[in-house]
């Protein structure tokens, strides 16, 4: 429970640091452009890493189960051009059809 | 554009506002229907007051959700506060876009530069690299108290709703991840990003501790900059 608040604490603090960073202590200056270019990728490699572990991951090891049914049907909505929240919901109703019949 | 009309009797700060709250209504819809599958699924890990202290405070997607996947996989504190910095990293890039559009005293600077979400960013972008920041506030403000009373109504009917595997809620993080990532990763150094920080937490899943093929992850982002753009 206590590793909870303490993450809760700390990424409301560490947020609000990101965002006012720059408008108030930088004032302008900006950082190296090495650092800004791998800042500016930071956040598809842990997306991508997300998607790949909260969808193959069961503890330590790697399986295809339901779930990549249905986090497929929301990359293919999204690729159609679906809304977040068609892709979103229609991913759970896939996984839970997909259990259902198996 | 409107520099050629007669100073108007409406306080043009107020209509760049109003028209921003148009702008982020529909953005609204979605972020209450994202918080509310964040409430069900962190309930079950974080119990019911923490979600919602969570979405008040840190008002972050991307972090909360990638922060509640690491703890729910039995991830310590650490990691979960790592991958919430990493992937709130974008943030501080904004920011210092932002800057020089922003004036006046810094508490002032600090009240806009704490309304930026994506969206909102994305949509006061002028070009130029300049940004609107009335209107930037316009679009967070229907943002905000969607996402917080999605988390409570998520939370709240997350206990009525019974085993969420046979519901398939499960999908929804991996799912809402690629949301995310559909809008991120554009580009060829993006793309080359995401593939790889996909291969290296695959390639260590069997092997690492939960959260740190995520972290590791971030080595991905620092080899696809050295690639040209």
């Amino acid at each position: 429970m206590t590793a909870v608040w303490v993450t809760i604490v700390s990424l409301a603090l560490a947020t609000a640091g990101l965002k006012l960073a720059g408008p108030l202590f930088l004032g302008g200056r900006a950082l190296p452009g090495g650092a800004m270019s791998v800042i500016s990728l930071l956040a598809s490699a842990l997306l991508a890493a997300l998607v790949v572990v909260e969808t193959f991951g069961d503890g330590r090891s790697l399986t295809a189960d339901a779930r990549a049914l249905g986090v497929g049907f929301a990359a293919a909505a999204l690729a159609m051009r679906a809304s977040m929240t068609v892709a979103v919901l229609g991913a759970a109703l896939v996984t839970a059809a997909a259990r259902g019949l198996s | 554009m409107i520099s050629a009309r007669p100073p108007a009797r409406v306080d043009p700060r107020k209509a760049r506002l109003r028209a921003g709250i148009r702008r982020g209504l529909p953005f609204g819809v979605a972020v209450f229907a994202i918080a509310l599958s964040f409430g069900v699924l962190a309930r079950p890990v974080m119990g019911s007051v923490a979600p919602i202290v969570m979405s008040i405070f840190v008002f972050s997607g991307a972090a909360q959700f990638g922060s509640l996947a690491i703890l729910g996989a039995g991830g310590g504190a650490g990691a979960a506060i790592a991958a919430g910095v990493l992937l709130n990293a974008r943030y501080l890039a904004m920011g210092l876009a932002l800057a020089p559009s922003l004036r006046g005293r810094p508490l002032s600077r600090a009240a806009f530069a704490l309304t930026t979400v994506d969206s909102s960013w994305a949509a006061a972008s002028m070009g130029h690299g300049m940004f609107d920041p009335w209107y930037m506030v316009g679009v967070t403000v229907p943002q905000y108290p969607a996402w917080v009373l999605g988390t409570i109504v998520g939370v709240v009917a997350g206990s009525a709703l019974g085993d969420p595997r046979a519901l398939g809620l499960d999908a929804l993080f991996p799912a809402f991840f690629v949301g995310l990532l559909f809008e991120e990763a554009r580009g060829r150094r993006r793309l080359a990003a995401a593939g790889g920080g996909a291969g290296i937490a695959l390639a260590l899943t069997p092997f690492a501790p939960a959260g740190l093929p995520i972290l590791a992850a971030a080595a991905a982002a620092v080899a696809a900059s050295r690639m040209r753009p």
